[in-house]
């Protein structure tokens, strides 16, 4: 540590920060734009000018931009000098020559940097008489809104879209004062981190548009900590909502995850709670002909009847649904009767992902130990598609090795142009083995993009070649063997190599391959190899640990008469289970009763239905892929007949006689329970306060102190102002009451701190900027790693397809292949229609051309679309898009023998 | 004793001044421009709802009684979906005029707004919005703001230049 004098108090500062960081992390207040702790300085903006001074002697000192300067032993500044502050403020003004006067109708205001930065210099009043440039917008797609004449140039912007984040289609034009940040013609921002920039912009340039249909101001929004359900990383998002709808998603800085930035997919897919035909009420069929709806109690005592009178309940939660409501349906219907909802076959993959987790060294690998590996194997997964903020963490990790390059020239990592520059373009070893072309593939030191027996096998390949000196390199040697020594020799010389892989292609093999690179870089010293997996969905791996039955065994049970009434939360099997098997099974079943907050395709056939509350709108626990049990809380009170299906299912115990009271009527009491019935999850219970927990006998506000309307908003229906609505499952209060001072960071709501109304409060809550959230990272960590359990698999020797026989492999799209964000307005727009992905060898063979349409014969199933050529695909490989909604058949057991039909 | 005899002479001089008491409600007292009574929305002028939706009379409001919601128009432009102000709460402070970036929300000379029911106090956008500028007169702020609307592009705002062509790089 340094000292460091500002202002003529001592600081301690880290030698390796520059100025700007150490002043901020020393809690003062120093305006800045172009620099992000995430992005580093490039000392564009000229707005964080501090003087320094060269010894006590030093009277003059120099003006130096803070973001520029390392932080040296003895350093003195001064943030309060007088030619410094004026400095500052005539930079503001500068900069607002041209900034037009839009603030009352801009969706930054009130939280926008530039505000904040303009009120933090002191300047108030332009003297700039003339006229201010403007540009013309662009469209930019259904994420962002695009306001150009908000820019100050602070290239923040291009330097996350395409530095970081590895986008090409935006950048800067023109020259001088007419510099214009967009696309070189309107369309859609492809990159699927593009919803960052409206957090990035430290104006209004970039908004988010979803937001933008439904506007309200940050100090307005009733916010609560949550927890993307939209893939397996678990990132940690603030829902926002206003008026009883969740009006959008942010950020929420997690160290070990997600950090500063979220995918789209999970910025935009919130809006599935909006959705226009989203089931609101309970139902039940045996009213629907008469039209009349039924009431709350009525169709909770008809599935009290429904459940007395069955000969046999069975039980299947779902991966999407979070770990209470999965605990309190195998509560309900015993664990020999419970499912997950998957079926076997993914179940025996879950299975094998989970062990690995289980086995890896020093845990697994968090989004954060990605981004700081610098030798990668991703094994078998797409993580553009799949798990897109550990793509964007892959996109760090080839970084790693400039960064150490430049710190060999003695160039600090936070000074981010010269890094580049130093590089020189130059990026770390990221092999990655997909049967298709991924968007990684453009910073891969190799991809091998072979049928996932092959992709198993190149596995073990690595994993021997690593046992062995793979020094030595004979000339006959086969293609993949050379290729698993290059990957061999990569990792081996990698400080901190990575492997990732996950349960995409549904193969155990590559999974276990994954296991034997591991151990075998472990056996050869690499005791800093990690392991990252990625699993299907948000709450796969909590799921997983509550051991269901799999999806067969309770159809087994239904199909020879054992259970006669099923309910089903939180899962479409239609898109589990091939459609013949769910219409048999529909049919056999007496009683049929779902839970779900979708309309899902299951919904129609249901006896009763209850309506489940949303993630924004519940309370719960999901277990992400790194093993790390993490709290979401309600955002707002839902409406009235929307309940969590936990809190569902324990209504539907005391309907059925099982239990007097509700056995779990809060969060807390059904957690203990959990945790007495299933001693591995207990830990659950520390991943954030309880609803006990206070600070200074004070709950924690889920509004912002400025919140707006509160005699108002309900004064339609009665001038006298009901009670704000009470939590019993957390302790944060449903309005701006309560304590000011800094929550524990698992139950942050919203960034403020005064002075800083834009999301940059955020270095506010952390220890040091960039570091840590204050009082450590969110979550508990259940997997400590080195739990040895599976045996090792080895390759299997199936045979690839005959020729004349195509190999159907699922492929993954960012924006189509979530069930929940399908279901967004937004996100739905952005998705592709089906198209089969082959090589153009194949579509030669077969007789086809980009474009053509093809019938594939899958088992039982017949599936049309046009085909698209994949430039990188193996022969006899076909693609084939899953999780689809607008397609026929929405359940295929890929991969899988396909067959052309004339 | 002197003191109470000054007293009693002031005030039997009182009888001969003229009576401030008025015979209302028949007759009306003078009100000033800048009273602050009713709350008004007023308009542009070219006719359009000159509230923006911005927020910020809610926010600055002391007890909380203004609640609205941003819509948009076809065009771009943002406007109430609702405007509510629950008048029974309402301190007549003029936060909310003193916050108004628009001219939008007025304060005017009008107090007369007794109710037997107290859900009368709560008004509704349809109750609040005027046909006419009120106060203030000329103002327009889309003329003045940056944001192109539909029949306002880019650059032709109050003290604007033409839009730049951004594929150029003429100074």
């Amino acid at each position: 540590m340094a000292t460091l004098h500002i202002d003529g108090k001592t600081y301690e500062a880290d030698p390796s920060k520059n100025l700007l960081e150490a002043a901020l992390s020393a809690g003062l207040d120093l305006p800045y734009f172009c620099w992000h702790p995430a992005l580093g300085s490039v000392g564009a903006c000229r707005q964080c000018a501090v003087r320094q001074y060269r010894d006590e002697n030093d009277k003059n000192g120099q003006i130096v931009m803070a973001c520029m300067v390392p932080v040296t032993d003895g350093a003195r500044i001064s943030i309060a000098d007088p030619e410094a502050t004026e400095f500052r403020s005539s930079v503001v003004e500068w900069l607002m020559t041209n900034h037009p006067h839009d603030c009352p109708v801009c969706d930054e205001g009130g939280e926008c940097h530039l505000q904040d930065m303009t009120v933090m210099t002191g300047h108030c009043s332009r003297s700039f008489r003339f006229k201010k440039r403007t540009f013309e917008n662009q469209y930019l797609g259904p994420f962002l809104n695009h306001e150009m004449n908000r820019c100050i140039q602070c290239y923040r912007c291009v330097r996350f879209y395409n530095d970081y984040a590895g986008g090409h289609d935006l950048g800067a034009f023109a020259s001088h004062n007419h510099v214009y940040f967009g696309r070189h013609e309107e369309g859609v921002l492809e990159s699927e981190f593009s919803g960052n920039l409206a957090e990035v912009c430290p104006t209004g340039v970039f908004t988010d548009k979803t937001l933008k249909g439904h506007y309200s101001r940050k100090w307005d929004m009733q916010s609560a900590p949550s927890i993307c359900n939209h893939c397996s990383v678990g990132c940690n998002t603030i829902a926002s909502s206003r008026y009883g709808a969740v009006r959008r998603i942010l950020n929420r800085y997690h160290h070990d995850i997600n950090g500063y930035f979220l995918c789209d997919r999970g910025r935009y897919g919130y809006e599935h709670g909006n959705h226009p035909d989203r089931p609101s009420r309970p139902r039940l069929r045996s009213t629907k002909q008469s039209g009349l709806e039924p009431e709350t109690t009525e169709v909770l005592a008809a599935i009290g009847s429904f459940l007395n009178e069955a000969r046999g309940i069975a039980a299947i939660g779902s991966p999407r649904a979070s770990l209470e409501s999965n605990y309190a349906l195998q509560a309900l219907a015993g664990r020999e009767a419970f499912s997950i909802g998957i079926a076997e076959a993914s179940s025996a993959v879950l299975d094998a992902l989970v062990a690995a987790l289980r086995e890896a060294p020093g845990g697994p690998a968090s989004v954060r130990d990605i981004e700081h590996s610098d030798a990668v194997f991703v094994l078998g997964e797409d993580p553009s598609n799949t798990a897109p903020r550990i793509a964007l963490a892959l996109r760090q990790s080839v970084r790693q090795v400039s960064i150490k390059h430049a710190a060999a020239h003695r160039i600090p990592r936070w000074h981010d142009r010269a890094v580049r520059d130093l590089a020189q373009g130059r990026k770390g070893p990221l092999h990655s083995a997909w049967p298709a072309q991924t968007r990684l593939d453009e910073i891969s030191k190799s991809a091998f993009c072979e049928s996932p027996n092959a992709i198993a096998k190149l596995g073990f390949a690595v994993a021997q070649c690593i046992g062995e000196d793979s020094s030595s390199s004979s000339s006959a040697d086969s293609p993949l063997q050379k290729q698993a020594k290059a990957i061999a020799a990569d990792l081996l010389e990698a400080e901190q190599p990575l492997v990732v892989t996950g349960t995409a292609l549904e193969s155990e093999a590559i999974i276990d391959a994954a296991r034997a690179v591991v151990s075998a870089l472990a056996k050869a010293g690499k005791s800093t190899v990690r392991l990252a997996g990625i699993a299907a969905e948000a709450n796969s791996i909590g799921a997983h640990l509550l051991q269901g039955q799999a999806l067969e065994s309770i159809v087994a049970k239904v199909m020879n008469g054992e259970c006669d009434t099923l309910i089903v939360a939180e899962n479409d099997l239609y898109r589990r289970l091939p459609h013949a098997t769910v219409d048999a099974l529909l049919d056999k079943l007496s009683k049929l009763i779902v839970i779900d907050c979708i309309p899902s395709s299951l919904t129609r056939h249901a006896d009763a239905f209850l309506p489940a509350a949303t993630i924004a709108e519940s309370d719960g626990s999901l277990i992400n892929c790194e093993g790390r049990g993490q709290r979401f809380f309600q955002a707002l009170s839902p409406k009235e007949n929307l309940h969590a299906t936990w809190d569902w299912v324990g209504r539907i115990q005391v309907e059925c006689q099982r239990s007097d009271t509700n056995p779990w009527p809060d969060l807390d009491t059904i957690l203990a329970k959990m945790a007495a019935d299933c001693p591995e999850l207990a830990g659950i219970r520390e991943a954030a306060p309880g609803a006990g927990f206070r600070i200074h006998n004070q709950k924690i506000p889920r509004s912002p102190r400025r919140f707006s309307g509160r005699t108002s908003i309900l004064a339609h229906e009665s001038v006298h102002e009901p009670k704000p609505p009470e939590d019993k499952d957390a302790a944060m209060s449903f309005s701006m009451e309560g304590s000011a001072l800094q929550p524990p960071a698992a139950l942050v709501s919203h960034y403020w701190s005064p002075g800083w109304n834009s999301a940059q409060a955020l270095n506010k809550f952390q220890e040091e900027v960039g570091g840590p959230n204050r009082g450590g990272p969110p979550g508990l960590r259940l997997f400590p790693g080195g739990q040895n359990g599976r045996p090792h698999g080895s390759p299997s020797t199936e045979s690839a397809a005959t020729p004349d026989q195509l190999l159907a492999i699922p492929l993954y799209q960012v924006f189509g292949s979530d069930e929940l964000s399908n279901h967004s307005a937004a996100v739905r727009e952005r998705s592709e229609p089906l198209a089969f992905s082959l090589s153009a060898k194949t579509a030669d063979r077969l007789g086809l051309a980009d474009g053509d349409s093809l019938s594939l014969r899958i088992g039982e199933q017949k599936l049309t679309a046009t085909v698209r050529l994949d430039p990188v695909m193996s022969e006899n490989l076909i693609g084939i898009p899953v999780g689809l909604s607008d397609t026929p058949v929405t359940y295929l057991p890929l991969p899988a023998q396909a067959n052309v039909c004339e | 004793m002197f003191s109470i005899i000054k007293s009693l002479w002031l005030v039997f001089l009182h009888l001969f001044r003229k009576k401030a008491t008025i015979q209302y409600p028949e007759e009306k007292a003078y009100l000033a421009p800048r009273y602050r009574g009713r709350i008004v929305l007023s308009r542009d002028p070219d006719g359009e709802e000159r509230c923006v939706a911005c927020y910020l009379c809610a926010a600055a409001c002391p007890v909380e009684c203004i609640s609205l919601d941003a819509a948009e128009r076809e065009d771009g432009r943002r406007y109430p979906g609702f405007f509510r102000i629950n008048f029974s709460r309402c301190i007549y402070c003029g936060f909310c005029e003193e916050a108004c970036p628009t001219y939008a929300i007025q304060l005017i000379p009008d107090f007369e707004m007794g109710e037997y029911n107290r859900q009368n106090l709560v008004y509704e956008k349809e109750d609040l919005l005027i046909d006419g500028e009120g106060k203030y007169h000329g103002y327009n702020f889309y003329k003045v703001a940056g944001l192109a609307l539909g029949n306002k592009a880019k650059g032709e705002a109050q003290n604007e230049s033409p839009p730049v062509d951004p594929k150029s790089l003429m100074p």
